[in-house]
């Protein structure tokens, strides 16, 4: 067994359990941290498929990001975790029956020798001034230039709807219009008073 | 070395038991949420292999756009929660009957 070999088979083991556990435990902050070790093993997975930026960024974006999102928002939350375990080992048999079943089957499919070694040999590793990074920025702004302006769009909307969403008026916020304050002028504001002067008395 | 099927039945794998998270949580919509990203990030295993094992770098591109869709979705989402717990102070599922005829 290469190295290769047994990272693959325990990166995909430490994902699969991981995976387990985000939808079977009980609190969701320690699912929230399952996750992450999911996504985190998932990116070794990748590495092994020599996807290095796509690992990277998946650890950025993901681990970096989206799951500390959702680590705020569940501990943001005040969750009554007894009323949404209800049911839960319900659909447990039934469900379970289904995902083996799914499994099986595509184990069979995949297992039918169309995708055999002989059919998609493990090609050759790249030579050691192969870029991925390079290799997919070149690609995605020659050909894919257009689809990548419309991911662009679909985060900005996604910023928008999100911040639009949750923004919510205050009555008590100290909140003051910009064009009202660049259009105040100075008497508006100040007054002088005309007083004499006092003198200083010593205290006694 | 390792053949293609072997990510494949990973993904797989990936894929029914997020599924079956969607069954089991389905009155929590965060690990709802949560289960959605992973039957993504199954995809994304899939096509990760099949690009290595075809070397063709489209795969990657894709995956790099469904990430892309999917960190816009998470987003999108947890605002929803965000403020359908401010609403209702509960994201129970069966709660959320609004829209009921």
């Amino acid at each position: 067994m290469t190295f290769i070999q047994f990272a693959f088979y325990f990166f995909a083991s430490v994902l699969i359990f991981a995976a387990t556990m985000v939808v079977t435990i009980r609190n969701p902050v320690k699912a929230a941290l399952f996750l992450v070790l999911a996504f985190f093993s998932a990116a070794c997975v990748w590495l092994t498929l020599e996807a290095e930026f796509l690992a990277i960024v998946l650890v950025l974006v993901y681990v970096g990001a989206v799951m500390v999102l959702f680590l705020f928002v569940v501990m943001m939350l005040d969750i009554n975790l007894t009323r949404l375990r209800e049911g839960f080992g319900e659909y447990l048999p039934i469900g379970g029956l289904i995902a083996i079943l799914m499994v099986l089957e595509l184990a069979i499919v995949l297992n039918s020798g169309g995708f055999s070694e002989e059919q998609f040999p493990r090609p050759e590793g790249h030579p050691e001034t192969y870029s991925n990074t390079k290799e997919l920025g070149r690609l995605l702004y020659t050909f894919y230039v257009y689809p990548f302006e419309l991911a662009a769009i679909i985060l900005l909307v996604a910023i928008i709807a999100a911040i639009s969403l949750t923004l919510r008026k205050r009555p008590d916020t100290k909140y003051l219009n910009p064009a009202d304050q660049v259009t105040v002028r100075k008497s508006d504001r100040l007054r002088v008073v005309k007083m004499p002067a006092e003198k200083n008395e010593p205290q006694p | 070395m390792i053949p293609l099927t072997h990510y494949l039945i990973l993904g797989a794998i990936l894929f029914s038991i997020s599924m079956v998270g969607i069954f089991l949580n389905r009155k929590n919509v965060v690990i709802l949420l949560m289960a959605i990203e992973l039957l993504l990030l199954a995809v994304n295993v899939n096509f990760v292999a099949f690009s290595h094992y075809l070397q063709d770098t489209a795969g990657q591109v894709f995956v790099f756009f469904i990430l892309t869709v999917a960190a816009a979705e998470s987003a999108i989402g947890l605002a929803i929660l965000i403020v359908l717990f401010r609403n209702r102070r509960s994201i129970n599922v069966e709660d959320l009957d609004a829209l009921k005829g």
